[in-house]
């Protein structure tokens, strides 16, 4: 019988002294910045795993409901009804990514787009691209007599609902429209799976224009329009201009704002934030300690990785206000990073 | 194994304790399959039934409006994706299946038999997600130039518009190539059943070679050869990468074969993962309900096809 309760002490600290596994699930979009945030951690703190699904915003939402995760993920900022079912949940912004368009164009190698046209031609109404109004914004371009194909995303995606928030902040028409969302009715166009499904049709069609996420389009080499931004600067999407983005614009505590058509002159305007979401009060002792940590980890030396993967980082007077909330969370009633600086 | 004779046991021999446990073994094993099937079901319902009666069965059912935005539900443009696009893949492939089947089993020599069905069983183990990447970059380019402007030259109303490669045509193509090889394997099946004294008397009353498989053959194998194609369709029904890498995804109802739609299995598989809200799983979930009838009315007119016809080995299919 002793020899029982041994093995067993044995076996319990042992299990003690194993790696603290941290689960968490949700968006797609920012997993590479993600994991290898994870795996930089883990160098570091070799007792601290962190698992991450990247199983869409939707289900990451879903599951932190549920508590089956340690903490979520997501692209687009929780709706009030889903708040209502989550109490005490807090949004954490991580990274910031942006929206650009793509087009294929023989005769063109550089593109304008103000926020009336880019509206126009996704709702159908311009669908030629020797247009007057591509031309008021374009006077050197010599545009073909060709019909436009728009291109958008057919699966539900953050990304869409980045950049539709844009196109109903900038157009009334389109806000009574399709308006916002993660999937919505296109007026018009045709439906490519994924970021590489939209590129994919965007370069085999002649006359194509889509959008697709900055880093996507980076990688792949693809020149984005220029867009015409809040205070009326034609800018070219950057980690800069994206970053900029969050720097002029209004962060609410829970941080649950959209940074389109932000103001300021080198504000990139379609980009938003991606957020991780974590209980306020951490429920379980260790692995909530682990989390904050971690979090303050990632909005510190994180930001640094960020730009090699091209998300853009986040600026330095939301990282104070970041750091901030981070020291309100806590774990069974207790602050954990009060000693913090 | 002990009784040869199983058919005449005594009653006592009946209740041997092994016999009787196999059978239950094999009785649970049996409702299994419609524990699960009915398990299915109940769980559709459960996710999806909110979502049906906000919406309400028929406006479910003929609206064609799919505006997430504003949880308005219409499933008619998949549904009528999903049977034109099938309906395409039907039209191509039957055609060369049956004509694969026949020439292979009434012409070809055993040897030459054995070789071009190797192929055709590689064909159906090709994972979808690759005739997919293929439709999308190697067969839309061929449509888009010169396959649909050819075909718009007949001005039928199902060839018009602008050739934009990605719609139900490449669909119905990409699903015609996946189901032939379902019923070209199951038709070689049916006719090699048709019993060799058939043949020989149609042409010994001096028919020709097809009128021989006109009189004898084809109207023996015409019940196996119904549920090949039922099974093909039925594949092309369920099929979901393959179609929404090349339909466009486009939630509308056109007449014209050139232009983008979308059916019910791809609309599933891109919004699901990030679904949001009750209401948009609940509709998806009536979705998978629908595409469950549309599989369960298809079998059951395939039976009654099959019944209608049954006069050779009709149990093949069913």
């Amino acid at each position: 019988m002793k020899k029982i309760i041994l093995i067993a002490t044995l076996l319990s600290s042992a299990a003690f002294a194993d790696k603290l596994l941290i689960n968490g699930a949700g968006a797609t979009f920012p997993f590479p910045i993600y994991s290898k945030w994870f795996s930089e951690y883990n160098k570091l703190h070799p007792d601290v795993q962190i698992n991450y699904q990247s199983i869409g915003s939707g289900g990451g939402i879903k599951q932190i409901t549920e508590k089956t995760v340690d903490f979520g993920a997501s692209d687009a900022p929780m709706s009030a009804e889903e708040m209502g079912r989550a109490a005490g949940i807090q949004h954490i912004p991580t990274v910031m990514g942006a929206v650009v368009v793509v087009y294929n164009v023989s005769s063109i190698s550089e593109l304008r787009l103000s926020p009336e046209t880019l509206a126009g031609i996704f709702l159908g109404k311009i669908t030629r691209w020797n247009d007057p109004t591509l031309a008021k914004d374009n006077p050197k371009a010599k545009f073909p007599d060709a019909a436009i194909t728009v291109v958008h995303r057919s699966d539900g995606s953050g990304t869409t609902s980045v950049f539709t928030d844009y196109l109903a902040k900038v157009s009334p028409e389109w806000k009574a429209g399709p308006g916002q969302g993660k999937s919505v009715n296109w007026p018009t166009g045709l439906g490519g799976k994924g970021n590489e499904g939209v590129t994919g049709t965007v370069k085999q069609t002649d006359g194509g224009i889509g959008y697709v996420e900055l880093a996507y389009a980076n990688q792949n080499k693809l020149t984005p329009a220029e867009l015409k931004n809040h205070d009326g600067a034609w800018v070219k999407a950057s980690l800069e201009s994206v970053s900029a983005a969050a720097g002029k614009a209004e962060i609410p505590d829970d941080y649950r704002v959209s940074i389109t058509d932000a103001p300021g002159k080198d504000a990139y305007p379609i980009s938003g934030f991606t957020w991780l979401l974590v209980y306020k009060d951490q429920p379980d002792a260790q692995k909530g300690d682990a989390l904050v940590r971690f979090l303050w980890w990632a909005i510190h030396d994180g930001q640094k990785m960020a730009a090699a993967l091209d998300y853009a980082p986040l600026p330095a007077p939301l990282v104070r206000k970041v750091e901030a909330t981070l020291k309100s969370i806590t774990v069974q009633g207790k602050a954990v990073l009060a000693e913090r600086k | 194994m002990t009784r040869p004779r199983a058919v005449e046991q005594t009653p006592a021999a009946r209740a041997n304790l092994p016999d009787r446990a196999w059978a239950a073994v094999l009785t649970v094993l049996g409702l299994a399959v419609l524990a699960v099937a009915a398990m299915i079901i109940a769980e559709l319902l459960r996710v999806g039934g909110p979502a049906l009666k906000h919406t309400g069965l028929i406006a479910f059912v003929g609206n064609s409006v799919w505006d997430v935005t504003r949880d308005v539900y219409g499933a008619l443009p998949f549904i009528y994706g999903t049977l034109v696009t099938s309906g395409v893949a039907l039209v191509l492939a039957l055609p060369v299946s049956i004509g694969l089947a026949l020439f292979l089993t009434e012409m070809a020599p055993a040897r030459m038999r054995s070789i071009v069905s190797f192929p055709i069983a590689l064909l159906a183990g090709i994972p979808s997600v690759v005739y997919g990447l293929w439709g999308l970059f190697v067969l839309v380019p061929i449509l888009r130039n010169p396959i649909e402007p050819l075909l718009a030259r007949t001005h039928l109303p199902i060839f018009t518009g602008a050739p934009i490669g990605l719609g139900y045509l490449a669909a119905g193509v990409v699903m015609a190539i996946m189901i032939l090889p379902t019923i070209t394997s199951i038709a070689i099946e049916v006719l090699q059943t048709v019993p060799g004294a058939l043949r020989e008397a149609a042409l010994a009353l001096g028919a020709t070679r097809w009128e021989a498989i006109r009189i004898a053959v084809l109207p023996y194998a015409r019940a196996g050869i119904v549920g090949a194609t039922m099974l093909g369709l039925g594949r092309a029904l369920g099929e979901t990468m393959a179609v929404t890498m090349v339909i466009g995804n486009s939630p509308t109802i056109r007449a014209s074969l050139f232009a983008p739609g979308y059916s019910l299995p791809a609309v599933i598989a891109n919004e699901f993962a990030e679904a949001s809200g009750d209401m948009q799983t609940g509709a998806l979930a009536a979705l998978g309900l629908l595409l469950f009838a549309v599989t369960v009315l298809l079998n059951i007119a395939a039976r009654v096809l099959v019944r209608m016809s049954r006069r050779g080995p009709a149990r093949v299919a069913a």
